[in-house]
């Protein structure tokens, strides 16, 4: 009983500390925006900087994605995702931007 | 509850019963492989979004149409029942009483629901103001992604109407700890793309 009390304390902590987390970088993300103190591109930079930190804190200690074994298959299909993501995104936007460019 | 076998991700709620685990995680990655799917939808609309940011048509703006504080709330509110979801999932596992998963469960909902009326008032402000879908590229693109992820928390708020019930009828056998566990990872999905939207969408407008 008192291994499962522990248990359930550390299951607990990990959402309080993935809450607290993503409270902080969302609260960053909008604080960059509304006091707005760099140049636009270097805060666009920023934003999407803590949203991507924001994605790791999310799988990390919403869905209990880890680096351990017992997450790996999960982890690779998440990979793969990104992966297919990153090629279908960049090159709609690579070749939609220069296509707009030649037709200037 | 052992730790180091081998378990899908997730919260791992049938560590105790052995003989259905298997099933139950082969259940639980076929989930993930929907979900990234969905993923890679929700990431061809950002780039069609991110292709029509600058064809506005002469009609409304990204700046002169979004508000920050409205959007800000609507992150806290999904964000606060991603963690309130969470809380429900522990309670599944620890095996505390049934009313109190219901109650966790209950306060997603709200938080949920309290979203896409905030969202829905969002959108009639912007039809107000003459942002309709068809007014330019942008606004179409605009319509095409955001109220799809209203959507989808509309479909997760139904499907927690309908585990809520089924926790009351049939108690917690391993259908419903399974479908509650989809239910966990879809919910916590949504929190992610809306991360997404808000930065992409909101935030990128809103820079001067």
């Amino acid at each position: 009983m008192k291994t499962l009390a522990s248990d359930k304390h550390r299951d607990v902590q990990a959402y309080v500390t993935g809450y607290g987390l993503a409270v902080a970088l969302t609260g960053a993300a909008f604080a960059a925006v509304r006091w707005q103190t760099f140049a636009a591109s270097t805060t666009l930079a920023v934003v999407l900087g803590l949203a991507l930190v924001q994605l790791v804190v999310r799988f990390r200690f919403f869905l209990h994605v880890n680096l351990s074994r017992s997450s790996r298959d999960n982890l690779w299909l998440i990979l793969f995702s990104v992966l297919i993501i990153a090629l279908m995104v960049s090159g709609t936007l690579v070749i939609l931007f220069n296509l707009r460019q030649r037709m200037m | 509850m052992s730790s180091g076998e081998v378990i899908p991700a997730g919260l791992d709620v049938a560590a105790a019963n052995e003989p259905g685990k298997a099933k139950a995680s082969g259940d639980i990655l076929g989930f993930w492989v929907f979900l990234m799917s969905d993923a890679v939808i929700f990431a061809l609309l950002f780039a069609t979004y991110g292709v029509m940011l600058s064809r506005t048509a002469g009609g409304p703006t990204p700046a002169a149409t979004y508000k920050m504080a409205p959007a800000f709330i609507e992150t806290l509110l999904l964000l606060t029942s991603s963690f309130t979801f969470g809380m429900a999932s522990v309670a599944m596992k620890h095996g505390a009483s049934r009313r109190q998963m219901l109650g966790w469960m209950a306060v997603t909902l709200l938080l949920g629901a309290a979203f896409l009326g905030l969202e829905l008032h969002d959108f009639a402000t912007m039809f107000g103001a003459g942002a309709f879908p068809t007014r330019s590229g942008y606004l179409s693109a605009f319509f095409a992604l955001v109220p799809l992820h209203g959507l989808h928390v509309l479909a997760g708020g139904l499907w927690m109407v309908v585990m809520m019930i089924q926790l009351m009828t049939f108690g917690l056998d391993a259908r419903v700890k399974v479908n509650i566990q989809r239910l966990g990872l879809f919910w916590h999905f949504l929190d992610i793309v809306w991360i997404a939207i808000f930065s992409v969408v909101y935030l990128q407008g809103l820079i001067r």
